[in-house]
């Protein structure tokens, strides 16, 4: 047996001008590296008594507690609203199901600022209903709400529309009820995209800023945020409160994040 | 049935009550006072201004973002290193970090008492309160779009096309033009897309930076909240409609080129 040796040539990596994946390289380091890299040092730079002493100030705690109450809030409802709208988007149909569709990704779009004045315009002082949130916790979590909708909808259709409906024909053939068939059947193979979709909806909410300063009123100690918090203590020139924040809030979206991978490889292993 | 159409109902309540009615009050509140108002805010020298530089950072940091993430996913998908992990880590931490985070880490490298911030001082180009430092901000902002929309078309495309395409003696560069570069184009525009929505209508990283000098530094961002906090709704709501069409068309184009299977 014969084997023609081809040209080793690599296609497409090789179509690269050689210096692009260096100036690639460069432009991230100069765009992302640097500026994370100088809070990082800013940290280290007034010790550890003093990164302690901004974490611990009553102020930042209140704040703190308030951004991850909300943001697990907003991950458990949209946790449950979520995989109820994913389900109906994709096992119901009705005139308008399209639009309605489309419109879910219209937080992405809408810029945060808008969505806050959106919300403001409904549920503000000048409420045609009647129902002012504003300067309450309410009002967090429903800018946390308006921006986190898409995460979850859009993790559990995909599985949805490829989940096998025998099974559940089978379970219902075999006596099996609605509401039992979902728990038992549909639930246990919806939950990994269920639980990464509401991992990235908290990791959007911890950090979430525009939409809450519009609507919140950002009292300290009742509804400042951690974002909100850290933007006053840059406003005051309290550079190591404002740095202490921010390397917290930084940690807990990595780890997020990470849990996300790590999600993604155990459902990915369990699948085969 | 019933269990059918309450769903249908609770979910379409949801919509409309968290979606659907607040983006539609924005339109009627506008419209509010009449046509003439509007026409009078939009046409306001300093609202020209903000639209003017929310387009001009878009323009700048749009084009330098897109080729970015298509060599960067070239280079994560068809080149084998170290470290690769991490640099994937790297790219998507954008998404992560919160915009007030962002726009701060620039004030401690480019600000006054900053790294490098009394060098570009004094060399007359200040980046902190000026359109460099809220370019720099959405660029940071905006970073991961394109590459996360490209890799997973790179993937799928596979590499036998290239290869076929070298065997038969085309050149690097002719096989990234005829062959790759049409295999994802739609993956690029699709990118494109998200990552001129985010730049138009980024807002906390800019807030930091930008120290909001009306007619200067103002994005229409910016100018939304800043009129709100001045009592000047109908200028408020006109920018934030001129923001909100935006949305909307960029809605539209996510859907055109990303055509999703449930349809």
């Amino acid at each position: 047996m014969t084997t023609v040796a081809l040209p080793r040539r690599r296609a497409s990596g090789a179509a690269l001008p050689s210096v692009a994946p260096g100036v690639a390289i460069t432009y991230l380091s100069v765009v992302v590296l640097l500026p994370l890299s100088a809070l990082l040092w800013e940290s280290h730079k007034g010790g550890l008594d003093a990164f302690w002493q901004a974490v611990t100030a009553p102020d930042a705690v209140a704040a703190l507690k308030l951004t991850l109450g909300a943001a697990l809030l907003v991950a458990l409802i949209n946790a449950v609203f979520g995989t109820l709208i994913a389900w109906v988007l994709v096992r119901d149909s009705f005139i308008g199901k399209g639009l309605a569709n489309s419109l879910i990704d219209l937080p992405f779009a809408l810029p945060t600022v808008v969505a806050g004045l959106t919300l403001l315009t409904l549920y503000g002082p000048n409420s045609p209903i009647g129902l002012n949130i504003t300067y309450t916790r309410k009002a967090v979590v429903l800018a946390l709400m308006f921006e986190t909708l898409p995460f979850v909808i859009r993790s559990v259709q995909p599985v949805l529309l490829e989940l096998d409906r025998e099974m559940e024909e089978a379970a219902a053939s075999l006596g099996a009820r609605g509401h039992v068939i979902f728990r038992r059947v549909v639930l246990p193979n919806l939950l990994p995209a269920i639980l990464s979709g509401m991992a990235l909806a908290f990791a959007r909410a911890v950090g979430e800023y525009g939409s809450v300063v519009m609507l919140s009123g950002n009292v300290p100690f009742a509804t400042e945020v951690a974002s909100v918090h850290i933007y006053s203590q840059i406003q005051s020139d309290y550079v190591t409160g404002a740095t202490a924040m921010s390397v917290v809030l930084l940690s807990i979206s990595l780890v997020v994040l990470l849990s996300i991978s790590a999600l993604h490889r155990w459902s990915s292993k369990h699948d085969r | 049935m019933i269990v059918r159409y309450g769903l249908r109902l609770v979910a379409l309540t949801y919509l409309a009550l968290l979606l659907i009615i607040p983006v539609g009050m924005i339109v009627a509140h506008t419209f509010s006072g009449g046509l003439a108002p509007v026409w009078t805010a939009l046409t306001d020298p300093d609202a020209i201004k903000a639209l003017g530089l929310t387009l001009k950072i878009a323009i700048i940091v749009v084009p330098l973002n897109t080729l970015f993430g298509i060599t960067m996913a070239l280079v994560m998908v068809r080149r084998e290193f170290r470290g690769k992990a991490l640099l994937s880590a790297l790219i998507d931490l954008p998404f992560a970090v919160s915009p007030v985070i962002v726009g701060f880490t620039l004030i401690l490298v480019y600000g006054m008492n900053g790294w490098f911030g009394e060098f570009f001082i004094n060399q007359g180009y200040p980046i902190i309160f000026s359109t460099p430092g809220m370019v720099l901000a959405t660029m940071f902002a905006s970073l991961p779009f394109v590459c996360r929309e490209v890799i997973p078309v790179l993937r799928e495309i596979g590499t036998e096309q290239e290869q076929a395409a070298a065997t038969l003696g085309a050149r690097a560069h002719q096989t990234f033009r005829r062959i790759t570069l049409p295999a994802i184009r739609w993956g690029i525009v699709y990118g494109v897309v998200l990552t001129t929505a985010r730049a138009i209508g980024e807002y906390g990283a800019v807030a930091v930076v930008s120290g909001n000098v009306i007619g200067q530094t103002q994005t229409l961002t910016l100018r939304v909240s800043q009129e709100y906090q001045n009592f000047d709704h109908i200028a408020a709501y006109t920018a934030a409609l001129e923001l909100a069409v935006i949305a909307l068309v960029t809605l539209f184009l996510m859907n055109l080129f990303h055509p999703r299977k449930d349809h």
